[in-house]
């Protein structure tokens, strides 16, 4: 049975345009702004949604989504509550695909058979767990897989050809291309050094490729989608959170630029490079 | 072979192919570090038997360190304790102050091999990150140190220290702004410096090989210990104990003998303000396994496994996990795992002080009070060895603090009294705070 992330990710291969994926913080700044936000993303453009579980110690991220963390944390947000959260967006909406990320502890101490179980009854169809490489595939990566849940790996510009297919041998939905060696939200590289990757990683897979870190502008998410299965862009709608004056203007100025990068996905293959 | 033979050699074989100690330790890292980790792990395989190699080490070990370091008679606190024979085994004659460097010596010789000219460390309050610079500086490497932001107006100089020694010291902001954080802050360096750069961690923690690679390094300890006591002593030594924080002095010392049932090890965790409290440093006796930091182990951590801060007066034990090689020991139950306060440590730490005229470092205060507790109760021919990891010259601000903070001021000069502010012991922090932050992750 195709997941939704396949479904939606065929779906727009059929319209020849990139999916958008959008990153924001469960928790953050409160749960229910958070809900609030994430509620609106698939009318303001989202055609996948990740949605970040807090962790202490995010060692693969930049200070953005560090803070964003910590401030969902600070207002005790739970592996509960994030389950809770994908629950009450499933009652509206039944057809984007929601993917969590994020770090391995919590999920650990849930119970990964209890997390499964949980996540796959919330209605969330997919998980990026950023430091269980392939060489744990059978912590959490196996388990999800038969819980009818993608397990979706991250690779890397440190990722060669030797051991690319290790990493794509139990992923499944899509594969997440980090475009570049840092954490999150960092600078990105130029599109013709991430377009030359994609067609490394093009030759090993046939699952759509998702690009991400550094992506911030409508241009930026046009550039890359002329040649990605799916543009993500996280760090600067967690940023729209920080910056803004009140918590309903931060889920307003996320709505707001999630509606820029729609516009620039959706162009990004009607116009010549 | 027999079974007796099994049961005596199953100890010290660990980790198995992919890092694991039983259930812990492993590569738990981003796969941007993966390749990395392969490629250290293949440069120590390498370095583990080559000749070259460690001639080149010990070389560095006798001339440089200054080592072997002496297996030294505690007379008068044997006598004074009257009950087990106490040796020291002086990690705090090493240069730099501390068993530290013993590993940091190791690692910048494969750095070297490795090509790289880059080296990034994590440090709590300082001990580390000096013995990183200093054999940076030995080797003309470029050295960027992470410490926590509030650290390092505490250990200012440990941070003159090390930018003497030409690092530079990042203070870290994020998150808690500890050495956890720091932690986080220099694997992230790593991840954005991928060629360059050898990410050069000080204890037995991190993603496989560094427990194993770093327990290695310290493993002379043992080694030395194990000759050194049976030239003394003509037999091996009934008990060894040794300070915990992440825990590279106990498994340098413990290692090498963990396949001698008759030895009995004892691992000091630092207990804060008590375990009760739920402000301490004691992960195996206070903390649930869990997943950080590239492994497996016991974390002091949330129900919901969000890491919480660890409290110790010692710095060096401020850490909230453990190498995943004594999480398993300790479900082993090969080594036993005890905790001391703070009150005690400093108790014990003055006693070292008046009988023996060896200042020893708040971490190995620690070992030195649980040694207060079980030397009387045990007979004249049971030999101890307890681990004097660091030298406690670092510790003489937090030391004075803490007394002056618990009344105990007939020994402070007048300067210590004069410089501390008016009010402050009402008006700012709760004691561990203003005594905590002095030494180094063991």
């Amino acid at each position: 049975m195709a997941t939704r992330i396949t479904r939606r990710l065929e779906a727009l291969k059929a319209e020849d345009r990139a999916a958008l994926v959008t990153f924001t913080m469960a928790g953050d700044p409160n749960y229910q702004a958070s809900l609030d936000t994430l509620k609106g993303l698939p009318g303001a453009g989202a055609d996948i949604i990740e949605l970040g579980m807090p962790f202490t110690d995010p060692m693969a991220d930049g200070p953005a989504i560090q803070k964003a963390a910590l401030r969902a944390l600070k207002g005790e947000h739970t592996q509960q509550k994030t389950l809770e959260m994908v629950r009450e967006f499933r009652r509206e909406d039944q057809d984007t695909p929601i993917v969590l990320m994020g770090y391995y502890n919590p999920i650990y101490r849930y119970g990964v058979e209890a997390f499964l179980k949980d996540a796959g009854e919330a209605g969330i169809d997919g998980l990026i767990v950023v430091d269980l490489p392939p060489e744990h595939d059978s912590e959490l990566c196996l388990p999800a897989a038969r819980a009818g849940i993608d397990f979706i790996r991250l690779a890397t510009p440190t990722t060669d050809d030797k051991r690319l297919p290790r990493v794509l041998e139990n992923t499944s939905g899509f594969i997440y291309y980090v475009s570049v060696a840092g954490v999150t939200g960092t600078a990105a590289p130029t599109p013709e050094s991430v377009e030359r990757s994609i067609t490394r990683i093009r030759a090993h897979t046939d699952l759509p490729i998702a690009v991400g870190f550094g992506i911030r502008s409508a241009e930026q998410a046009a550039a890359i989608g002329r040649f990605a299965d799916a543009v993500v862009v996280g760090s600067a709608l967690i940023s729209c959170i920080e910056q803004a004056d009140s918590v309903e203007a931060g889920t307003r100025d996320v709505h707001a630029l999630v509606r820029e990068l729609s516009k620039g996905v959706r162009s990004a293959r009607l116009t010549p490079a | 072979m027999s079974s007796a033979t099994d049961s005596t050699t199953r100890f010290s074989r660990g980790p198995d192919a992919n890092g694991f100690y039983g259930d812990f330790g492993g590569r738990f890292v981003a796969e941007t570090l993966m390749p990395l980790i392969l490629e250290l792990e293949e440069a120590w395989e390498w370095s583990r038997t080559d000749e070259a190699f460690r001639r080149e080490l010990e070389g560095y070990q006798r001339d440089y360190i200054g080592r072997a370091t002496p297996l030294y008679y505690a007379q008068r606190l044997t006598e004074h304790l009257g009950g087990a024979k106490i040796y020291f085994k002086r990690e705090d004659l090493n240069h730099t102050g501390a068993h530290k460097i013993n590993n940091c010596i190791g690692q910048i010789l494969l750095a070297r091999k490795m090509g790289k000219r880059r080296i990034i460390a994590e440090t709590g309050a300082g001990m580390h990150g000096v013995a990183t610079a200093t054999v940076a500086a030995r080797f003309g490497m470029e050295c960027v140190i992470y410490m926590g932001a509030t650290d390092i107006e505490r250990q200012q100089p440990n941070v003159f220290r090390m930018k003497l020694l030409g690092a530079e010291v990042i203070p870290v902001e994020s998150g808690t702004g500890t050495l956890k954080d720091a932690m986080n802050e220099a694997l992230r360096d790593w991840v954005t410096n991928v060629d360059s750069t050898f990410y050069l961690i000080g204890t037995v923690a991190g993603p496989h090989p560094y427990p194993a690679m770093v327990r290695n390094f310290q493993s002379v300890i043992g080694r030395e210990t194990r000759e050194q006591i049976l030239e003394k002593e003509g037999r091996l030594p009934d008990t060894l104990m040794a300070c915990i924080g992440g825990g590279s002095n106990a498994m340098g010392l413990f290692h090498p003998m963990l396949d001698d049932d008759s030895v009995h090890m004892i691992g000091v965790e630092a207990a804060g303000h008590g375990i009760e409290t739920g402000e301490h440093a004691a992960s195996l006796n206070g903390g649930e396994p869990g997943v950080l930091h590239g492994n497996r182990t016991f974390l002091l951590q949330s129900v919901d496994g969000q890491i919480t801060d660890a409290h110790s007066v010692s710095a060096g034990l401020d850490y909230p996990g453990i190498g995943p090689e004594h999480a398993w020991l300790h479900t082993q139950k090969r080594v036993e795992y005890v905790s001391i306060t703070d009150h005690e440590a400093i108790e014990a730490f003055k006693l070292c002080c008046e009988l023996e005229g060896i200042i020893p470092a708040l971490e190995s205060a620690h070992s030195l009070a649980h040694l207060k507790k079980i030397a009387p109760g045990l007979p004249g021919d049971h030999l101890i060895v307890l681990n004097m990891s660091g030298r406690g010259d670092k510790d003489m601000a937090s030391v004075a603090n803490w007394l002056e903070q618990h009344g105990d001021t007939d020994k402070l000069p007048n300067t210590t009294v004069e410089a501390a502010e008016p009010g402050r012991i009402d008006d700012m922090q709760p004691p561990h705070d203003v005594a905590k932050k002095t030494g180094e992750t063991e």
